[in-house]
């Protein structure tokens, strides 16, 4: 087994959230590691000038204020705006770009700008790397028989601990919650936020798809889990309000942990 | 079989709570077919292990369904593990092991998991099936990333992922 202290970690905030990404292997610290980073920095800083909405310039805002039609924008907000389209049919109008009235297509940006700054990392051999944009990541191994990367799931009731742990060796995970931001992710269709589901964390092969399940899967709520299992290939956990999870894998053993079932929610209640 | 492995620098970095006085982790099973709100399912192991005492750790049976957990020796201030008995489900063994040290559990492990050994199992071979930790402190977990709702750069400095971070190369 790989030994912690090989690898290598950076963090540079983008786009208002913590950019982290952690390397070991053979280019983990020389200049070549150091060049494709800096490729995934500015390739996400070349994201963040097209898409932002809290860049009066960027050219979503443009677009959204009907300065610009999508044919006067770079072909990157055509695709993402087709992906947003693709969600909010899948979900069946629970994901929506527009569902606070703006356009505001960031639930779809920040998969699809980590998967594409990724790509530089992939191309260092024998060099495995994660690459998290605000706890959503993408994961990769030179080689899959290495150690798998470890992926801790953040409790949405104490940010100070876990609810489980998921080993990846390639693919992405995602979760959506309510903890961090507030309010910020509603039921296009009824307006309101989510209330039974606090949590929604979703295993799939690319960021995009792992993004965009656990946004739509926390939107729908009570629906989250259910959802999410109609999906094919996903796996996922959703966290409920009362303290409860519920694993989705798709063609295998759902397993559910009721903390509550012992009589003994939180250790540090005083529990036996 | 993983081992935790923490440095001072992690330990300290990642200490949120000096002991874990209990643990307790449930698995139930139940058919992928149940509606989101089945909560029927039977907890088919529990493990339940009490630390922040000097004697010896206990290990108490599960509700119905389960075989009965098994404690080897789990004395506050020393290490060694404790591996809860093996519990049928009906797609197999389920058994899980904690592992102390200094009276602190540095993890967890699923020593079976329904389809054979813990490590072999994987999903579309892209990731292992998520271990619910329920209990288990962040400390202990030995994981190089966290995953969590949208983290900004505001609250980053309180962030799990921020201590990983920090206790980097």
């Amino acid at each position: 087994m790989s030994t912690r202290s090989e690898v290598r970690r950076e963090v540079v905030h983008l786009m208002g959230m913590p950019v982290s990404v952690a390397l070991r292997g053979r280019h983990a610290t020389d200049a070549r590691g150091s060049d494709a980073w800096a490729e995934a920095v500015a390739s996400l800083r070349d994201v963040d000038r097209v898409f932002s909405t809290y860049r009066a310039d960027s050219w979503v805002s443009r677009l959204d204020r009907g300065e610009v039609e999508v044919s006067d924008c770079p072909p990157e907000v055509a695709q993402v705006l087709a992906l947003g389209e693709e969600a909010r049919v899948a979900s069946g109008g629970a994901f929506d770009v527009r569902a606070t009235g703006s356009l505001d297509p960031s639930g779809v940006v920040k998969g699809w700008a980590v998967d594409r700054a990724a790509r530089p990392l992939r191309h260092l051999e024998e060099t495995d790397f994660c690459l998290s944009a605000g706890g959503d990541m993408v994961c990769h191994l030179a080689d899959p028989a290495r150690p798998a990367w470890r992926v801790g799931i953040e409790d949405p009731h104490d940010p100070t601990r876990l609810v489980g742990v998921v080993e990846v060796t390639r693919g992405a995970v995602a979760t959506s919650g309510l903890r961090h931001r507030g309010d910020h992710v509603v039921d296009a269709r009824s307006g309101r936020a989510p209330r039974r589901a606090e949590s929604v964390t979703v295993i799939a092969d690319d960021l995009v798809t792992a993004d965009i399940d656990a946004t739509a899967a926390l939107a729908l709520d009570e629906e989250a889990a259910a959802w999410l299992r109609g999906r094919p290939g996903r796996r996922g956990l959703v966290v409920w309000a009362d303290g409860t999870g519920e694993q989705v894998l798709p063609d295998g053993p759902s397993a559910a942990a009721h903390p509550r079932d012992t009589g003994c929610a939180r250790p540090r209640a005083g529990c036996p | 079989m993983r081992t935790n492995t923490l440095t001072p620098a992690r330990r300290i970095a990642l200490a949120l709570l000096s002991t874990a006085s209990a643990v307790a982790l449930l698995f139930g099973y139940h058919t992928s077919t149940a509606g989101p709100l089945a909560t029927a399912s039977t907890p088919s192991v529990a493990l339940v292990t009490d630390t922040s005492d000097t004697s010896a750790a206990s290990g108490t049976a599960g509700t119905a369904g389960t075989s009965g957990t098994s404690g080897t020796s789990g004395t506050a201030g020393t290490s060694g593990t404790v591996t809860g008995g093996v519990a049928q489900t009906r797609w197999g063994p389920v058994q899980v092991q904690v592992t102390l040290a200094d009276g602190t559990i540095t993890g967890v492990d699923v020593v079976q998991y329904p389809n054979g050994n813990g490590k072999d199992v994987q999903i579309n071979s892209y990731a292992l099936p998520i271990l619910i930790q329920e209990t288990l402190e962040a400390q202990s977990a030995g994981v190089d990333m966290v995953s969590g709702a949208t983290v900004t750069s505001v609250g980053y400095t309180q962030s799990l992922q921020s201590a990983l971070d920090e206790a980097g190369l």
